[in-house]
């Protein structure tokens, strides 16, 4: 039995949220889990002060080892973003990430839905570079020490998926509430109505993590090909794609996240994703 | 001809920057990161809940 890409997909994105947040005991306690799988970072984002989480925070982690005493910048975490990124692309996002997944389910709210004016996608580069890369580098303390400002000002899931929980279940930290936590929640509102209008609006808009696997999507391993021969230019793929991307024009757009709506569409079957190059076949028919 | 090239070459650049990101990684655990992840992905990150 073949099960839709659709199906399939979504049933994949929830086992991956449920892999990376299996200690879901610690929301009632407000407790982290601190055994040896957080020194292992989640390919996708995932605040490490959530309860449930069992990875640290790739862009959490690699803020935390730039701004701190000992170095300023980090090789572990950029590795393996790097790794990751060139293996997969932005197949995390579609697949794996478990805000992705947030943001998807809050889309299915009824409401008028609407496309993002392409300038706004590259906001996120700008967030990449000055909140992950030079903030928690070049504003550091009388000790060295800088503070992740991603994290800090930004991020919308750890004030959901960390914040909220660990507030609800600590009245000390409920008593430092200030203008911070005003500033995060307006964000986070932000974004949550931008979900219900855009499709993965964070994604699209702020997620520095999307920037980096987005950059990485153009020499990944898993690509998307149109075999040209085989398309029709029927435009099914452009008015399918949620990410606003023209696979035919540009299949591996920074903002493709290999979710596979286009390949399911298409009446010919010119698309096709994967590890494996249909070039040399193309080739091949072409000459013959 | 230019084309050809490009595909030949493509696999190589992609092996090349996964043999430096492994370089990285390996690097960074040398030098002790992993330590630093694993020390604030265990205690409440304040920034992170919006304290901080």
């Amino acid at each position: 039995m073949k099960i839709a890409n659709k199906l399939k997909r979504k049933l994949i994105q929830i086992a991956a949220f449920g892999f990376t947040n299996s200690h879901i005991g610690n929301f009632m306690e407000g407790k982290l889990y601190i055994g040896k799988w957080k020194q292992f970072c989640n390919p996708g984002l995932n605040c490490y002060s959530c309860p449930a989480a069992s990875f640290a925070c790739p862009i959490g982690a690699m803020q935390a080892v730039a701004g701190s005493m000992n170095y300023s910048f980090s090789f572990y975490v950029t590795g393996f973003l790097l790794a990751i990124g060139v293996l997969l692309g932005r197949f995390i996002c579609g697949w794996i990430c478990p805000f992705g997944l947030i943001q998807e389910f809050i889309h299915k709210i009824p409401s008028k839905k609407l496309r993002l004016p392409k300038p706004f996608t590259y906001v996120k580069y700008a967030v990449l570079l000055i909140f992950v890369i030079i903030l928690p580098v070049a504003a550091t303390n009388y000790m060295g020490i800088g503070k992740p400002a991603f994290c800090q000002f930004i991020c919308p899931s750890g004030t959901l998926v960390g914040g909220i929980p660990m507030l609800s279940t600590h009245k000390e930290l409920r008593d430092t509430i200030g203008l911070l936590f005003s500033v995060k929640m307006t964000i986070l509102l932000g974004t949550v109505i931008g979900c219900v209008f855009i499709y993965r609006f964070f994604c699209k808009t702020l997620c520095p993590l999307g920037a980096i696997y987005g950059l990485l999507n153009k020499v990944s391993f898993y690509h998307l090909e149109v075999d040209k021969l085989k398309c029709v230019k029927c435009g099914k793929c452009v008015t399918t794609c949620k990410m606003d991307v023209d696979p035919v024009k540009n299949p591996n757009s920074a903002e493709c996240i290999r979710c596979g709506a286009c390949q399911a569409v298409c009446p010919t079957k010119a698309i096709s994703i994967g590890f494996t190059s249909n070039k040399i076949s193309i080739r091949k028919e072409i000459e013959q | 001809m230019k084309k050809n090239k490009k595909t030949i070459h493509r696999p190589f650049f992609q092996m090349g920057i996964l043999a430096v990101a492994v370089a990285m990684i390996a690097y960074g655990t040398l030098r002790g990161e992993v330590m630093t992840v694993f020390h604030k992905a265990t205690n409440i990150c304040l920034e992170c809940i919006g304290l901080g």
